[in-house]
């Protein structure tokens, strides 16, 4: 059994979206992301492992223990804010003692582990300083110190990085990786951006409209995304309407706008029979080609990113297909057709089936 | 929403109603009840037959309304000047402009009689210099209430348009500007609409203030009738049930400006946007400058005058001073007289502890409801949220009237006690009158805290005592220093309350003013009002201490 688990969770608001039905677990020291749209209920599930909202329905469970009804302050359970929520009438040393004098840590020992928490989060010498002083990212280390200080059981942090700006989010990500890994602490954390959870987290929960979509590593989402959400909302993709002519020996053949790509049978995460199908493909899954190998179409927009360089090519069903190739390719208005890079194309190829819209 | 959380919001409600809306809901009932028992409407049948009611119900109505037009005409300029000019003095200045808020009603009154009045500094001077048999002028009539009012209240237009004028978002006035709009076009097109809501507030208020003022119709009004003197004096001849239709029609015009306000109180106006206001520019022209500075002086001048009139009169020995332009004699004897006598001393204890208590208690009251309905909808919490305005709402006349009617039986199961004439009532109805002050302050302070606050201390570990103890009132300290600054200066200068309901052994400084007065001897009136003043100004500094970051 996980060391944290939450069971058949529910919390039904009036207007709001909710949470519903949500089970998940997280290992001893794993770390867990939240991921998803504003509204799909990831913050609502984080506030209710804090104990600030009350489930309607389900059970959280820590070591086996129930914790469910029990009040934030009696649940050992530290959480970053999305704004650190630090006491501003307090210094930095008063703040992390807050936690402690719960524990009843007092003193010279207090006065150590102060010392401690500032030394992890790389801020000694911190202690005296007034909360008004302190930069943005200076603040969340010292949320982050301060939640740890008391030891708790699992750490929760509120879209920990969606406060600081572009330059600072990047290291901060790196060291806050570093230091919860350090610690070895349980922790979930809550995060509307992608890169976000595949950097901190080692699983990640995607939830759409308070429901789970789908729960794995990082790679399993990107490569084998089980639903059409997780499919769009997880990196970069381009969508034709195509039709499944044929299933046989693990070959599936798929015409899309009267080209023919050869797949193998991973592509679509469920049973598909034979008949129209959605064809998801990431912009690395596919290759520019001269003229009459593939779906044809014409180059319409270029777009140089550093290690590679983007087109948009729009089909004749005018549909915009973004592939990901060298910079000396194509140029914008270059007649070109479009192949899977390897055929028969497997999903970590980039390519994949879902059943027809409707169907 | 926890059970403890519920009852407690239940229990506040209740308390509320019983001491709120209960008294004024037995006005509405005595003003229709006959002397037998049964029902009547006779009352306002003599209301509206007698052409003395309908003279005191315009002239309420006219002097308000006029008090709006003045406040604002002096108010909102002086607003933009200060706001966006800087010129020499003015700083100084600009402290000084909110001098008529540490004068309590009557004191200011008092204060503009001897300056004012037919006996006063100006008058006297004035008939000096023209050689002139008579006095020039009487501080009586409409006017004179008009005068008093206009000082007093154009501090709500000139604090409400600055506090608009420096949230309103400088971008749209560029914008304007970039637009191609004059100077002119700019400010009746974008400047002012945008301050409207802060306008609206301080015109609200404003009526409302000149609507329940008694103390400046009372001394000076002569033989010019407004409803809150009206009331009063109709009461002092017996008849109750009059006073109480009275009381009700005040109440009613009350209402219609709140409707026709389309508010919900004071500083409920807010300028939209989140620009940042430029800095006060030094006036360019040396004219224009110059004009500036003196008008500022002339001002301050003005503001200071009643302030030093009251403490160069209290200086003055009885008697002594008669035909002369300023008095001849000056002497502390008045202060000796004050502090040496025990009786002369009791009004002055009296104030003070009827003050600290009442105070006290509705900041209890105003924190009830902050922890209690704050952060928490529900239809209890609107309700109790509205209760706590009410007597802000009501001029505070019609509230002494409706504490002295509702508490002068003694009926334990219809929940009506005997209070009048105990020492009791008088706190009571200033805490009353200070729960709109006191609440306002602590909800808008509750609600200003960022409720993760709360939520980070529980989540170390601590419990709502200590999260109440540790964080929430630490913070809160600006908010609450605000409130009950505000509510301590209201109800020890109160004067409207207690000349209804004071005892001979709760009577305060403002009836011992009055008294004093009324013996003719000026020294010890003013004297007690620096006294009122000084204290006033002090509890003022006290609470404006620099406010720590929130936020």
């Amino acid at each position: 059994m996980p060391y944290l688990s939450l069971h058949a969770l529910t919390r039904r608001f009036g207007d709001q979206a909710g949470v519903f039905d949500l089970s998940l677990g997280v290992e001893r020291g794993g770390i867990l992301a939240l991921l998803g749209p504003s509204g799909s209920g990831k913050t609502t599930t984080l506030r209710m492992l804090g104990g600030f909202e009350r489930p309607d329905a389900g059970r959280i469970t820590v070591e086996q223990e129930e914790v469910t009804q029990l009040r934030p302050e009696r649940r050992r359970f530290g959480m970053v804010f999305q704004h650190y929520a630090l006491f501003p009438h307090l210094d930095v040393g008063q703040n992390i003692a807050f936690g402690l004098e719960s524990l009843g840590v007092r003193g010279a020992a207090a006065e150590q582990r102060i010392g401690e928490a500032l030394a992890l989060v790389d801020l000694g010498g911190f202690a005296r300083r007034a909360v008004a002083e302190l930069s943005g990212g200076q603040q969340q280390r010292i949320a982050l110190a301060r939640a740890l200080a008391p030891e708790p059981r699992v750490l929760l942090l509120d879209e920990p990085l969606s406060n600081l700006d572009p330059a600072l989010r990047e290291r901060t990500r790196r060291e806050l990786r570093t230091l919860i890994r350090r610690v070895g602490i349980t922790t979930v954390i809550v995060t509307h951006e992608q890169e976000d959870a595949f950097d901190l987290a080692d699983t990640v929960a995607v939830l759409n409209q308070g429901r789970l979509e789908q729960v794995g590593t990082p790679e399993a989402l990107y490569q084998h995304p089980a639903t059409v959400f997780v499919a769009r909302f997880i990196g970069r993709s381009s969508w034709m309407t195509g039709r499944l002519v044929s299933r046989e020996a693990g070959i599936l053949r798929v015409s899309v706008d009267g080209a023919e790509w050869r797949l193998r049978e991973g592509v679509a995460g469920g049973v598909i029979n034979p008949g129209p199908v959605q064809v998801m493909a990431r912009p690395e899954g596919l290759a520019l080609a001269p003229p009459g190998r593939g779906l044809a179409g014409e180059v319409t927009d270029r777009r140089f990113a550093g290690a590679g360089t983007y087109y948009v090519v729009k089909t004749a069903a005018g549909i915009h297909v973004e592939v990901l190739a060298g910079a000396t390719d194509a140029a914008v208005g270059d007649q070109v057709s479009l192949a899977p890079v390897r055929e028969p194309a497997g999903a970590e190829d980039g390519l994949h089936l879902f059943p027809a819209a409707g169907a | 929403m926890s059970r403890g959380r519920r009852i407690g919001t239940v229990v506040l409600a209740l308390l509320l109603a019983w001491l709120v809306a209960y008294p004024l809901l037995i006005v509405a009932v005595e003003s229709v009840r006959g002397g037998t028992g049964g029902w009547t409407l006779e009352y306002f049948r003599r209301f509206g037959t007698e052409p003395r009611e309908w003279q005191a119900l315009w002239g309420s109505l006219w002097t308000s309304v006029a008090s709006v037009v003045l406040a604002g005409l002096i108010g909102v300029p002086l607003a933009f000047l200060f706001e966006r000019h800087d010129f020499p003095g003015r700083r100084l200045i600009g402290a000084l402009v909110a001098l008529p808020a540490v004068l309590p009603p009557l004191v200011g009154v008092i204060a503009f009689l001897f300056l004012y009045g037919e006996t006063g500094f100006i008058a006297r001077m004035v008939q000096g210099a023209l050689r002139m048999d008579e006095v020039p002028w009487r501080l009586e009539g409409a006017w004179a209430i008009l005068l008093v009012h206009a000082y007093s209240m154009y501090v709500y237009f000139y604090l409400f348009t600055r506090a608009g004028l420096a949230q309103l978002d400088h971008a749209a006035i560029e914008a304007a500007q970039s637009l191609g709009a004059s100077r002119g076009r700019t400010l009746f097109r974008v400047t002012l609409p945008l301050l409207a809501p802060s306008l609206r507030g301080a015109a609200l208020l404003t009526f409302m203030t000149a609507l329940a003022s008694f103390s400046a119709p009372y001394i000076f009004g002569g033989g010019f009738r407004v409803m809150t003197t009206q009331i009063v004096f109709t009461r002092l001849n017996g008849e109750y049930g009059m006073a109480m239709a009275q009381t009700v029609v005040l109440s009613l015009l009350g209402l219609a400006g709140l409707w026709l306000a389309g508010e919900g109180g004071p500083g409920t106006g807010r300028a939209g946007g989140k620009g940042v206001a430029p800095p006060a520019r030094l006036i360019a022209s040396p004219g224009l400058r110059l004009a500036a500075t003196i008008g500022g002086w002339t001002l301050g001048i003005f503001l200071l005058l009643p302030h030093v009139t009251l403490l160069l009169l209290s200086f003055v020995p009885v008697g002594t001073w008669t035909i002369e332009t300023f008095p001849p004699a000056y002497t502390v004897g008045n202060y000796v007289t004050l502090f040496s006598q025990p009786e002369r001393l009791r009004p002055l204890g009296n104030s003070l502890w009827m003050a600290t208590l009442a105070t006290a208690v509705a900041m209890l009251a105003a924190l009830a409801a902050g922890v209690l309905i704050s952060r928490h909808r529900s239809t209890v919490g609107r309700w109790t949220e509205r209760l706590l305005a009410v007597p802000w709402l009501v001029p505070g006349t019609v509230f002494a009237v409706a504490l002295a009617s509702a508490f002068s039986v003694h009926a334990p199961w219809v929940a009506r006690i005997i209070l009048v004439g105990t020492i009791w009532i008088l706190p009571l109805a200033y805490v009353i009158r200070n729960l709109p002050l006191a609440s306002r302050a602590v909800l808008a302070g509750f609600r200003g805290l960022d409720p993760a606050l709360d939520e980070a201390a529980h989540s170390l570990g601590a419990g709502r005592g200590r999260t109440l103890r540790r964080i929430t009132l630490p913070l809160l300290r600006p908010a609450l220093a605000a409130g009950a600054t505000l509510a301590f200066v209201t109800a020890l200068g109160d004067f409207v309350v207690s000349i209804i309901l004071y005892t001979y052994d709760t009577r305060p400084l403002s009836l011992e003013i009055l008294s004093s007065l009324r013996q003719g001897d000026v020294g010890i009136a003013s004297a007690y009002g620096v006294l009122l003043m000084a204290l006033s100004g002090l509890v003022f500094a006290l609470g404006s201490e620099r406010q720590v970051v929130t936020r």
